[in-house]
């Protein structure tokens, strides 16, 4: 049994998966990373919801 | 407008690298530079996943807003020698990929920002991609010749766009960062537009060059570059400036100013004899110039830090 050999598309082709490949991962980790950090440091996501998600009661007087 | 590129089943096959291509990665570095300087000399610091994500996905929405670009000037890219190889042109991507590419890596660059950072941020990476890809590509680039004078916001944005995510809003810091880039656009892409000359007038682009000829081209590079210097000297005055921002400021408008000097006192036949040395030296370093303005703010950044370099 015999192989055709490569033809110089399939480098192309596969140089391209494998990027798409490389670059969705290191999204992944990135996202998960940025998660760790924002709970970490105890960011309240003002960005997501424009206010606390936690009421915050008046100090007392 | 897009053309149908030629087609060729081996040529329309492409490789990552050619999709990098797409983004501009020249432009890219350029922006990731100028958007780390914005965020690092902020008062406020980003915890470094943070950071990283600012600076990562203002320059994925650069290259977001490079790949609309290359989308709608495919036409033109074809008929100019410095783009004919890009992806579109030569075959290697569709339009509708670019374009598809352009929107999606918009739309992600955007929400990411703001979620890793804040909603002003975010806001402004989103104007700066439409500014790009629809005030300046679709409109201003083929209509007038004002062109690059108004689309070189687009290019000024990102220092401002990395102090807002440090600490959610514009101040006069951020927005004389954005002027001595964007007052620096003209003089850099008409000192370009001297020795391009062809590429421009064979697409019908209305270049200054083309439209008002050489010697207004030269004249406007003069003035421009004068109506810089006060705003690159004032960046040392502010909270982020000082003593080594100022000399070393001070060196470059000067010498800037004189390159433009001599660019005004030559004609075309001394020009043409000499291959355009004096104007390629010129572009050359307009690039030096903003890298060493954005390198001395980095530099008092650093300064600071340890209590010295503020006036």
């Amino acid at each position: 049994m015999t192989f055709k050999p490569e033809h110089e598309i399939h480098h192309r082709r596969f140089s391209r998966n494998l990027g798409v490949g490389l670059a969705l991962g290191a999204f992944v980790i990135l996202t998960f990373f940025l998660t760790v950090e924002k709970v970490t440091h105890g960011d309240p996501m003002h960005a997501v919801q424009g206010k606390p998600y936690v009421a915050v009661p008046d100090p007392v007087q | 407008m897009a053309v149908l590129p030629r087609f060729d089943a081996d040529l329309a096959e492409a490789g990552f690298g050619d999709y990098v291509q797409l983004l501009k990665p020249r432009v890219m570095s350029l922006v990731v530079f100028t958007a780390l300087v914005g965020m690092a000399v902020a008062p406020v610091h980003l915890y470094p996943v943070a950071a990283f994500s600012t600076v990562l996905f203002i320059a994925l929405g650069a290259g977001a807003s490079g790949a609309l670009n290359m989308w709608w000037d495919a036409d033109i890219d074809a008929v100019m020698r410095r783009t004919a190889s890009r992806p579109i042109p030569a075959g290697r991507i569709q339009p509708g990929e670019a374009l598809g590419l352009g929107l999606a890596l918009s739309g992600i660059s955007v929400v990411m920002l703001w979620l890793a950072t804040n909603a002003l941020a975010a806001e402004l990476l989103a104007f700066t991609i439409f500014f790009y890809a629809v005030v300046y590509s679709m409109w201003l680039k083929r209509s007038t010749p004002q062109n690059i004078v108004i689309g070189g916001a687009a290019g000024a944005f990102p220092p401002m766009i990395g102090w807002a995510a440090a600490t959610g809003s514009v101040s006069l810091q951020a927005l004389l960062m954005f002027a001595l880039i964007f007052m620096w656009t003209p003089p850099h892409f008409w000192s370009l537009a001297l020795f391009m000359k062809d590429d421009y007038s064979k697409a019908g682009i209305p270049m200054l060059t083309v439209t008002h000829g050489r010697r207004v081209t030269r004249a406007h590079i003069l003035i421009y570059t004068v109506l810089l210097v006060p705003f690159a000297m004032a960046l040392g005055w502010t909270s982020i400036g000082g003593p080594v921002y100022i000399a070393v400021a001070a060196v470059l408008n000067l010498w800037f100013v004189i390159g433009a000097v001599r660019i005004i006192r030559r004609d075309e036949v001394p020009a043409e004899a000499d291959k355009y040395r004096v104007e390629k030296a010129f572009f050359r370093f307009s690039l030096v110039y903003l890298f060493l303005h954005f390198g001395a703010l980095l530099a008092e950044a650093g300064l600071h830090s340890f209590g010295y370099g503020a006036l």
